[in-house]
């Protein structure tokens, strides 16, 4: 034979060593999420207790909990998700029901996926320009809500779009044969049967605006008591991190990742739900 | 002719459906909401461009060249968070790009069926961490191990004089540039890894096979075969990270040491344009101050719309991230 046993060797070392590489790789990745999710857990249970639940965030040195900024986080992301649903939801249709192949079409899905991966902080700054410095005059909780609202816009439309794309012509055509206008065919069969996968793309969206900090900082702001009020500061569980983390007090470091650790595992958690949810229906 | 009469006379009778009125109604507000995605990034664009203008018109080009941050003195310029991004951008795709490859290889080649859904969902779930838990992570757990086992090896084993020394000069308190791009790096690699992934599952199982066909070892078929087969989405992904480190804010924030002007070495104090932003932005007083940061935010978005714009047109039309 012309292969000589020197080669065969060669190549099968160089397979060896990719092949360790990427099972290494895969290990060192798996190994940064393990540690993460450790520190979380362990420094965010010992920050835990009942008052976290049931008192305000407290100045330093004196008990307290996270209360306010749990029900101004759960209040911002409500308001924002209520908005972005809509929006999304009417936009993902009008690419995929709609647009066609038309130009401006082929625009607003590239805008869409520009949007997508825009920075957060400078949703930050265009919604501040806009509700803070020029329209409401101070921080509020409206405000916030529209920043997170605008990051979540774009992932409902690319789900909605995508999965709407999926639903076979047939079912379009079967409604409208029926003499059913065609926004009634939307609405009532093509929404219907795509129900499963606009929940995930809800969901990741929801995952997605929850731990963002960013646009929060001069938006929501945080606020020190417990408030409902959207058109004052609104306390918030990201920017309480942000601060208390880089504060100089034991106590309120603790809380910071209590803090850390309920948000990081209802991101977790409707992560691996919206996961499961589209899987049942790629099953279905 | 009786025929037509009838079909006429059917046709009048014919209601037309109840609510096809709304059917236009209906077109027009989903193109509206279509639109308003439009108008979001126009608005955006809008706003940093007029709220950023006085500083360009006081500084001009010096805005962009100078290093000089003062909020007291008035005077700034972002060449050193400039500096900051694009160098804690670059040196964290360094470290994240051959991770997420191997990862992306080890889930589409090497990984044994009944383990590829928990992996892959665990690269998933690290990309869904929050980016402000990173940060803390990254400032209290990781920082202080970076300090003892990377950064001060690093300056005591350093020659005197060479480039290794100036780049490893400064406090190894664990943070710093090189401290950033790592945290960084850890963020942005599971967004590569699973749109790679995503990638290779598309390449023909035929592909696949006739290479393996030929005698080709697993490395082989993936350097070699696969992996040009998908290129060009490839480099897309790695532009998709690019554009997602160049953008980040609060994990770069805790760590990168806060300093304005330019880094002298890898384990100086830097800034970003992101984490300047973040810092100051909230009790920037009105004028000069808030228009510099929001100038700032203009030179990101147009570094950043540009990465992005490159990484959509290598992809093409990737699943939803």
């Amino acid at each position: 034979m012309a292969v000589s046993a020197a080669r065969v060797m060669s190549r099968r070392l160089a397979n060896g060593a990719f092949t360790a590489f990427c099972v290494l790789v895969t290990l060192l990745a798996l190994a940064f999420l393990a540690a993460i999710l450790t520190t979380l857990i362990q420094k965010g249970v010992a920050g835990l207790s009942v008052d976290t639940f049931t008192m305000n965030t407290p100045a330093a040195g004196s008990r307290g909990g996270l209360l306010n900024a749990i029900i101004g986080s759960v209040l911002l992301c409500l308001y924002a998700m209520a908005i972005a649903l809509v929006l999304g939801i009417l936009a993902g249709t009008w690419l995929a029901e709609y647009a066609g192949d038309s130009r401006y079409g082929s625009v607003v899905r590239f805008i869409n996926d520009v949007l997508l991966s825009a920075p957060s902080i400078l949703i930050g700054l265009f919604v501040w320009q806009i509700m803070v410095a020029n329209l409401l005059h101070h921080f509020s909780g409206y405000a916030g809500s529209v920043a997170l609202a605008l990051i979540a816009v774009p992932v409902i439309a690319r789900t909605t779009e995508d999965v709407l794309r999926l639903q076979p012509t047939s079912l379009r055509e079967s409604g409208v044969a029926l003499g059913t206008p065609f926004w009634t065919v939307i609405r009532s069969i093509l929404w219907k049967s795509a129900s499963a996968g606009i929940l995930t793309g809800g969901l990741l969206a929801f995952a997605r605006i929850s731990g963002e900090t960013a646009p929060l900082l001069f938006t929501a702001l945080n606020n020190q008591f417990l408030s409902l009020d959207m058109s004052k500061e609104m306390a918030n569980l990201p920017v309480l991190m942000f601060n208390f983390a880089l504060s100089a007090y034991d106590d309120l470091q603790r809380l910071a990742w209590a803090a850390a650790l309920i948000v990081s595992g209802s991101v977790l958690g409707v992560t691996v739900i919206a996961r499961l949810v589209s899987r049942e229906q790629k099953q279905g | 002719m009786t025929i037509a009469q009838t079909d006429e006379a059917q046709a009048s009778r014919r209601t037309t459906p109840k609510g096809a009125g709304f059917d236009r109604a209906f077109e027009y507000l989903c193109f509206s909401a279509a639109t308003m995605l439009l108008a979001a990034l126009g608005g955006v664009m809008v706003s940093l461009i007029v709220g950023g203008w006085p500083a360009f018109a006081k500084f001009g080009v010096s805005f962009f060249t100078s290093s000089t941050w003062d909020p007291v003195e008035g005077v700034f310029g972002v060449a050193g968070p400039i500096v900051g991004t694009v160098v804690t951008s670059v040196l964290a795709l360094a470290i994240a790009v051959p991770i997420a490859f191997g990862v992306a290889f080890f889930l589409v080649e090497f990984c044994p069926a009944p383990l590829r859904r928990p992996i892959g969902t665990a690269v998933e779930l690290l990309a869904g961490v929050p980016s402000i838990v990173y940060g803390m992570w990254g400032l209290f757990v990781f920082a202080p191990v970076f300090a003892k086992y990377v950064q001060l090896p690093a300056m005591t084993a350093a020659p005197p004089g060479s480039v290794w020394e100036k780049l490893t000069q400064g406090i190894p308190n664990g943070t710093g540039i090189m401290a950033a791009s790592i945290i960084l790096a850890v963020m942005v690699l599971p967004f590569i890894a699973a749109t790679l992934r995503d990638l290779l599952n598309t390449v023909p199982a035929q592909v696949r096979e006739s290479a393996y066909g030929l005698g080709a070892t697993t490395g082989e078929v993936v350097m070699k075969v696969t992996l040009p087969y998908v290129r060009r989405g490839a480099i897309g992904a790695v532009m998709l990270g690019l554009g997602r480190a160049l953008g980040e804010t609060m994990a770069v924030t805790f760590i990168i040491g806060n300093s304005h002007g330019f880094p002298k070495s890898l384990f100086d104090s830097g800034s970003t344009i992101a984490s300047t932003i973040a810092n100051e932005f909230a009790e920037a007083s009105p004028g000069l101050h808030t228009a510099s940061l929001v100038a700032a935010g203009l030179v990101l978005f147009i570094i950043t719309f540009a990465v992005l714009t490159l990484a959509r047109l290598m992809l093409g039309r990737p699943r939803s991230i």
